[in-house]
């Protein structure tokens, strides 16, 4: 199993009335709720507990891009992956990843993370998404039916960018670059290990399969109801005849440890509260342009993680609504543990995307609720895939191994 | 109504054209809603006119939107439609984004088009008064944007079907996707892809019809297009949303018959 602590760095500040004075929490809510000063002091603590996630043994520590909102505010997650070469040394940086679609030319992509791979010694996870709706068309423009098509394309050009040792002209329906010649290009060859996430449609479990790409499924409302997708997902894995390395896939899951069931109530109950209700209060008109989606996915029913949480009760949800129905994972590690193991098993992933700071959660129960998963929970589920001797090189890093070459930079 | 298909070059797209009434020719582009269920403007240009009204790919049954990707293929394709219907010095009206294309086609082609009528047609953009971003509109908002009367506007948008029906919002999201995400190629993020550089090459007579209580593109832009449109008429029509055609189209009917 793989465990990457992922960090959405929220802004914690919205107010109570949050829903009744502002219908979105993207797109259009006015900035000025940012305060630029607390920013500063926010950035750091969110880099901190990443760089803490690291020490306490996590395999991989993990940003990603999201753009006009309070949800996220990473409009670029490379920049955070950049610091966190410089005081980590072991984990995988999962940067989950860039927008490819919404760069101009895209080939910026290809160089800035093969920047981040060069510079943490090959330890990056690439993730191409196609970017939400609101992120790639309400606040970055892209017209809703042709952002599959430019994402196409910016693939196949990063993918010979960093393939190529010669430069070559690359002549595309929305790029065209007479000089593709990539400086630098990543240690990791033929490229860093890349993760897609996803949300459903079959175009996407295609694409992964073919490209030997790990699908991420990113969802709010937890594993009971990931497994019908997921099981899609592993039906289409086995019509193609391929391989079902649990390391194909992977989830992410709000998880909260406390040293009781009881505990984990009363530490973060209010923080899983904050998050459901204002960090996912999207209104629904910025969800899902129409277009952004193609008529298959739509057709199977599959909604965003967006539109899902705008068509869940979320406000009627108690804490206790949300661990029954598995929403969140929370609890005694024993608890946690178990629920765990289940998650794995039953949608079949090898990855998981912890969130372990949730909504507006201070600093010391994130690392409590992080300590508690890495030391009394993770080292039960390690061996959970033995089949796959618990590892798929197919879909993890290989950081560079000549110790000569290799400075010594993380933090003391 | 009865509908007649066209295949064209070189995607073989199919495109259903609407067909009614006798008289001269007059072709009907429609706007990024699509027609409207026994759409009443239609109607009441049949009463006059040899009606023909296409729909664009991604509408009703016409095919081959994934080949349309910007305002030039989408032009030429209009410009396509009106060589196969083989018609002679018709009347070009177009609503909205279909007033758009019809003012790209008169542009590009002048000679090809000598009688313009644009209504509430889409295609600039004025700092000053902004246009709604239509497309994060949810399905309710739509009828009190549309039309001066929103009652009268949700009956002629659901024709009585219930967009509370989770049933009717799934084939709603698709149909919709279809339609919006072809619309979009040319209005998202805003609906401005050069007319105004081009709107001067424009050699047809042209009458603009405006409903005054507008609400989605102000009636101030009006303005602008007969300001930009050498041989131009405008003509604003009372008690009139931006579907000045199905909320009023006796009056509509009107201003062409006078105009041409």
């Amino acid at each position: 199993m793989k465990f990457t602590w992922f960090h959405l760095m929220p802004w914690p500040h919205m107010p109570d009335d949050f829903r009744e004075k502002h219908r979105s929490v993207w797109v259009d809510l006015p900035n000025r709720m940012y305060e630029p000063e607390l920013g500063h002091g926010i950035y750091h603590q969110y880099l901190d507990q990443l760089e803490y996630a690291e020490s306490v043994g996590f395999d991989g520590i993990g940003v990603n891009e999201h753009h006009a909102n309070a949800y996220g505010l990473m409009p670029s997650p490379n920049i955070m992956a950049a610091t966190l070469t410089r005081r980590t040394s072991k984990a995988a940086l999962v940067v989950l990843g860039n927008s490819i679609a919404l760069y101009n030319p895209p080939i910026r992509v290809a160089e800035e993370f093969a920047m981040l791979d060069v510079l943490s010694g090959g330890r990056l996870v690439a993730g191409f998404p196609v970017g939400t709706s609101m992120d790639t068309n309400y606040a970055y423009g892209t017209v809703p039916a042709l952002t599959r098509e430019k994402y196409a394309e910016a693939h196949d050009l990063i993918r010979r960018a960093w393939a190529a040792d010669e430069p070559f002209a690359f002549n595309g329906r929305y790029t065209k670059l007479r000089y593709v010649n990539c400086w630098p290009k990543p240690i990791q060859r033929p490229a860093p290990p890349i993760f897609i996430p996803g949300g459903g449609s079959v175009e996407t479990y295609d694409f992964c399969i073919d490209n030997t790409y790990s699908y991420s499924y990113l969802s709010y409302s937890g594993y009971l109801r990931a497994k019908l997708l997921m099981e899609g997902y592993w039906k289409r894995v086995a019509e193609r005849k391929v391989d079902d390395s649990p390391y194909r896939a992977g989830f992410a899951q709000v998880i909260c440890v406390g040293e009781t069931d009881a505990e984990a109530e009363k530490l973060y109950a209010e923080h899983v509260n904050y998050f459901y209700n204002r960090c996912l209060h999207v209104y629904p008109g910025f969800a899902d342009a129409p277009g952004y989606r193609t008529v298959k996915t739509i057709q199977t029913g599959a909604l965003s993680q967006f539109t899902q949480a705008a068509a869940r009760d979320y406000p009627n949800l108690s804490w206790k609504d949300l661990v029954d129905g598995r929403y969140v994972v929370a609890g005694s590690p024993e608890t946690v543990r178990q629920q765990m193991e289940e998650l794995i098993k039953s949608l079949r992933v090898g990855n998981v995307f912890c969130l372990l700071h949730v909504g507006n959660m201070p600093d010391d129960k994130v690392r409590h609720s992080t300590k508690l998963f890495a030391e009394k929970v993770m080292p039960h589920l390690r061996n959970l895939w033995p089949d796959w001797q618990n590892q798929d090189e197919r879909f993890w890093i290989h950081p560079m191994t000549d110790k000569r070459a290799s400075l010594k930079v993380a933090a003391e | 109504m009865k509908s007649r298909f066209l295949t064209l070059k070189p995607h073989d797209a199919r495109i259903q054209v609407i067909e009614a009434g006798k008289g001269r020719d007059l072709l009907f582009l429609h706007g990024a809603g699509g027609h409207l269920p026994n759409d009443p403007l239609i109607a009441a240009l049949a009463e006059k006119y040899h009606v023909l009204a296409p729909l664009l790919p991604g509408y009703g049954e016409s095919t081959g939107e994934e080949s349309l990707r910007d305002m030039l293929d989408i032009t030429l394709h209009a410009l396509d439609v009106l060589a196969a219907l083989k018609l002679k010095n018709p009347i070009v009206v177009g609503h909205s984004m279909g007033g758009m294309i019809a003012a790209e086609m008169a542009a590009v082609a002048p000679g090809e088009i000598g009688k313009l009528c644009l209504l509430a047609p889409a295609g600039l953009w004025l700092d000053d008064h902004p246009i709604v971003d239509i497309f994060s509109k949810l399905p309710f908002e739509l009828p009190g944007l549309l039309f001066h009367d929103a009652a009268v506007g949700q009956r002629l948008l659901t024709s009585g079907l219930d967009m509370e029906d989770p049933k009717f919002l799934q084939q709603f999201l698709v149909m919709n996707a279809r339609r919006l995400g072809t619309a979009g190629k040319i209005l998202f993020p805003i609906p401005d892809r050069g007319l105004s550089q081009r709107l001067y090459r424009i050699a047809a007579k042209t009458l603009i019809v405006w409903g005054k209580e507008d609400a989605l593109i102000p009636a101030i832009y009006g303005e602008a297009f007969k300001k930009a449109v050498s041989k131009a008429k405008l003509v604003k029509v009372g008690k009139a949303g931006h579907a000045l055609g199905q909320e009023r189209p006796q009056a509509v009917l009107t201003a062409i018959r006078e105009f041409f």
